[in-house]
């Protein structure tokens, strides 16, 4: 069967996808919130990359950045708080096919998942995960989260927070198997879509930890880093990000950094002021656990009842098998 | 034969004795023997041999493990004992049985934990390690002593053999090879062919050396002739073969069968006594056939793996037992408001908490009916043998996707590590599901567009044009939209609860084993299939009208049941989980705590059934169901 030259331009047509292709419904997160300025990149990127909506999965557990995928127009996963990472991975060892982003925050994936973030970044799975790191629940109004700084005063700790906060990055990057880590923040939008552009790119556990403003519960935190654009620290590398003219006369704070060198991504990553922005980390050649431990070859029923017959003749006892090898009771 | 396997095989160094040295063998039904020693002795893998060995034979086989909680408890310690009942039979054997006939035992410490915790029938024959009345360590020789007299003040049969004298002169360490020895004994005492039990070394140690295979066959070979020459008795019990081809694994590898029987490839688990094992059994198979046994970082982290393997096309399962379970219930909470499809199989042990962990009980059966939080309807079904538990995985697959539902096998402690020879199963297409679909959805078509009566919805599966969605455990309308208001909420929960609905009314009643009325019903479920249909046989055959009900169908439960129960005067459950004894001082009818499945029945039949239940860790055992049933039979 031939195809006409119009049609093949009529398919190309349809299947070519514009912004509004990935977008559902309107996002009910507050005014300002950062989870809005993440939506905006990811949507752009899905366009840019002309990602088919039916092979694209949004995973997530609960919190305000969770409820991310309600509002692709992609297939979705809203599932449980802390278990976004879990049920990612498995949806990507059944379906490889499929791209798999996962929407995770801070109280999410650093607190009740901390146990999955560890292990998803040693399986390293190819996934593109967006840490929504607020500091602070909000979901259930203002309690302080691992991430929120020394002193945040919040309703569970009204006298300020008590613990020093936990840096993601640094955890992170302290994880045998790393192979992607980066960090971008919602007020330079054009960096984040960089970013989480360079993070899809990547062939394996991609970890974006996005600093966002609530404008809800702690709506002052970030002000002094966006008034002082000199306390943010851009990290550029011709293997990382390379800035706009415009941004780097905006942000002159900047360091060559080689996302290879995984000594220099861990001092970086500590560093709390200036926040640094950019890749920290990008090792293409760690393996991914799906291409080391799959399903393996296509399984046909003729050969699944091969195998099946193989296994039966190892236990039959009575009448022993043709081959002698029999093993009952081994 | 292959070559290699021709090559193993061990010459035998000479032929068995056709008729016994001057004794007769007395003919049997059935015996019960036992061969239990410290942890690393080897009587496991003696027991395994000698029921391959029977079922060779064609006798009637079921084989329990003794296993003590410990890796390696130490030495000559009475709870640290290690080894293998094996239950021998002229026809099938369905169960563990009662007490103990003949033990094998390689030190006193070790026969005291079976004395202790009344596995032995009194008065039964033991062959005791006589070493230890030497041993230049008084403390161990006098405990020697002395229980060795205590037992047969008891009045057991004690009879010393000197195992390791015999084995020292055929090897330098007798600790290896001491169980070859017994296990030669065993084939003079049972009369089984002594070439069988050769050919049973070569496929053990198959993978060793010759000189291995040698030895070992020169020590079983000493067994045999030591017994012939010192022991009075020989039994011989007729085998009545099976025309049909038999297969002999336990419970675990039933259900890691049944597991790539059903098609399914996936496989998340976290390790927990006594599940481990099928996943043990399934990550070498699935490395032959293709399959992953994923395992996770932890029992939630299991569960929401497979859940997100079956939510993208492949229905999973994973395996577990009481505690994992428990772990795992806000994940199965997740499948059921997503309806997703996916197996769990539990193989349950004592609990609560840490409880028992190699010990058998059925006490999770409330726990995966109502777990998980809010209204969870979920299905529950229970292989009741060994060869159940392979086509219950298969089963449970299939219900799985077509319901889109959550689907528990319970398994327990007992099936997981008994053996016994079942027919080979004959491979049927049917087991197998569909590729996954991955065709267009149709204009206006939801992703829960629940049918008013079944409340059965289409799924769709992420690839499919034309169906995204987003999937979410927040209440949700037809088009998977997040929905607070009242009416949708109580639609969804209607359409979720019917389905278990719908799939009972294709469920047909369950057989009643004996006549369809009489006295007594007996009802159980899982692991006690064997042990009530013996001691119902037994009662029979005493003229007593008592029948029995098996229950595979938990949740929902199959039609008909009612109709059954009412057939006969009284009803009682027998079960491995906790039940009050209304005897006890403090307990009467308003505060006695039923067993699970007479809970059940009494409120979803309003029947005064009864029940009696035990929970010490052993399968319960015919002759105690015969008492109890005689019991409630005399009783007004």
């Amino acid at each position: 069967m031939t195809i006409h030259a119009t049609e093949c331009l009529l398919r190309m047509h349809d299947q070519h996808h514009e912004l509004e292709d990935y977008q559902s419904g309107v996002p009910r997160w507050c005014t300002g919130c950062g989870d809005n300025a993440i939506l905006a990149a990811v949507q752009r990127l899905c366009r840019d990359e002309d990602l088919r909506p039916e092979k694209t999965m949004f995973v997530s557990g609960i919190g305000c950045s969770s409820r991310f995928p309600h509002y692709m127009k992609t297939y979705g996963f809203h599932g449980i708080h802390g278990r976004a990472l879990p049920v990612a991975e498995g949806i990507k060892m059944a379906r490889p096919d499929l791209n798999v982003f996962v929407n995770t925050g801070d109280g999410d994936c650093c607190s009740i998942g901390a146990a999955h973030w560890i292990h998803a970044i040693r399986y390293n799975m190819n996934m593109t995960v967006m840490l929504h790191d607020n500091q602070i629940y909000g979901l259930t109004k203002k309690q302080a989260s691992p991430t929120s700084p020394r002193g945040t005063k919040s309703n569970t700790t009204p006298g300020g927070s008590y613990l020093e906060a936990m840096q993601p990055l640094t955890v992170t990057l302290g994880v045998q198997n790393v192979s992607f880590v980066a960090q971008a923040v919602d007020w330079i939008p054009e960096v984040l879509y960089d970013i989480i552009s360079k993070a899809f790119k990547h062939k394996g556990f991609s970890f974006v930890r996005i600093i966002q403003r609530c404008p809800e519960w702690l709506p002052n935190t970030f002000e002094p880093w966006m008034q002082d654009p000199l306390r943010t620290l851009l990290l550029t590398h011709e293997n990382g990000l390379t800035l706009s003219p415009n941004l780097s006369k905006v942000y002159k704070t900047q360091e060559r950094h080689d996302p290879m060198n995984i000594n220099r991504a861990r001092e970086i990553a500590s560093l709390q002021d200036p926040i640094p922005v950019g890749i920290l980390y990008n090792n293409p050649n760690v393996p991914c656990y799906e291409d080391i431990h799959n399903i393996g070859q296509q399984r046909s029923t003729r050969y699944i009842k091969a195998g099946l017959e193989a296994e039966f003749d190892k236990f039959t006892i009575w009448p022993q098998a043709a081959d002698g090898k029999i093993q009952p009771g081994a | 034969m292959t070559e290699a396997a021709v090559k193993t095989r061990p010459p035998a160094d000479k032929p068995a004795p056709a008729v016994p040295r001057g004794k007769t063998a007395k003919n049997l039904s059935g015996h019960i023997v036992e061969i239990v020693s410290d942890s690393g002795e080897g009587a496991q893998r003696c027991g395994q041999a000698l029921g391959a060995i029977a079922a060779r034979m064609g006798n009637g086989v079921w084989t329990v493990e003794i296993i003590p909680a410990e890796i390696r408890p130490p030495a000559r310690s009475v709870a640290g004992g290690s080894g293998n009942r094996i239950r021998l039979g002229s026809g099938p054997v369905t169960n563990g049985g009662n007490e103990t006939d003949l033990v094998i035992a390689f030190n006193e410490q070790v026969l005291l934990g079976r004395v202790r915790t009344g596995e032995l029938k009194p008065g039964c024959t033991i062959l005791l390690e006589s070493m230890w009345r030497e041993s230049r360590d008084n403390r161990i020789a006098a405990s020697y002593v002395e229980t060795h007299d205590q037992l047969v003040v008891a009045g057991y049969k004690v009879i010393e053999a000197p195992m390791e004298r015999e084995c020292r002169t055929i090897v330098a360490d007798a600790k290896r090879g001491k169980n070859m020895f017994a296990l030669g004994m065993l084939c003079s005492i049972y009369s089984f062919d002594l070439q069988l039990g050769r050919d049973q070394i070569a496929r053990t140690f198959g993978k060793k050396d010759a000189s291995v295979i040698e030895s070992n066959v020169k020590l079983l070979n000493a067994g045999f002739d030591w017994a012939e020459s010192n022991l009075e008795f020989k039994y011989r019990i007729p085998a009545t073969r099976s025309t049909e081809p038999q297969m002999v694994i336990d419970g675990n590898t039933a259900l890691a069968l049944g597991v790539l029987a059903s098609g399914m490839e996936i496989c998340a688990m976290y390790p927990i006594t006594p599940a481990t094992s099928v996943s043990h059994y399934l990550s070498a198979a699935f490395e032959k056939v293709g399959g992953i046994v994923h395992q996770a970082e932890d029992e939630i982290a299991a569960c929401t793996f497979a859940i997100g393997a079956s939510y993208a096309g492949k229905c999973a399962v994973t395996v577990t037992s009481g505690p994992g379970y428990s772990l795992k219930q806000e994940g199965i909470g997740l499948a059921v408001m997503g309806e997703i499809p996916l197996v769990i199989i539990n193989v349950q042990r004592g609990g609560p908490s840490t409880g028992q962990p190699t010990k058998v009980e059925q006490g999770d059966l409330m726990t995966s009916i109502f777990g998980s939080h809010g209204d969870a309807p979920k299905v529950v079904l229970a292989p009741g043998t060994i060869e159940d538990c392979f086509y219950s995985v298969i089963t449970a697959r299939k219900i799985a996707e077509t319901f889109n539902m959550v689907v528990v096998v319970l398994s327990d402690a007992s099936l997981a590590t008994s053996q016994t020879p079942f027919t080979r199963p004959q491979f049927s297409e049917a087991w197998l599901a569909p590729p996954i679909d991955q065709s267009e959805v149709g204009e206006g078509q939801k992703p829960y567009d629940w049918n008013p009566v079944t409340g059965l919805a289409r799924r769709f599966i992420p690839g499919q044009p034309g169906g995204m969605h987003t999937l979410t455990g927040l209440a949700h309308d037809e088009l998977s939209h997040v929905a607070y208001d009242p009416d949708t909420n109580e639609r969804s929960l209607r359409a979720r609860s019917h389905k278990l609905a719908a799939l009972q009314k294709t469920l047909t009643p369950p057989p009643v084993f004996g006549d369809p009325k009489g006295d007594l019903l007996v009802i159980g479920w899982g692991s006690t299939k064997g042990a009530i249909e013996e001691a119902v046989t037994n009662l029979r055959e005493q003229g007593h009208k008592v029948s029995s009900l098996h229950l595979t169908f938990l949740q929902p439960m199959a039609p008909g049941i009612k109709e059954i129960m009412q057939r006969f005067k009284k009803v009682i459950t027998i079960e491995g989980n906790w039940s009050d004894d209304p005897n006890d001082e403090i307990i009467d009818e308003s505060n006695r705590r039923y067993s699970a499945v007479a809970m059940l029945l009494r409120s979803r039949y309003l029947i005064d059934v009864d029940c009696w239940s035990e929970v010490r860790g052993q399968p319960i055992k015919p002759n105690s169901i015969e008492r109890v049933l005689l019991e409630k039979l005399k009783k007004k």
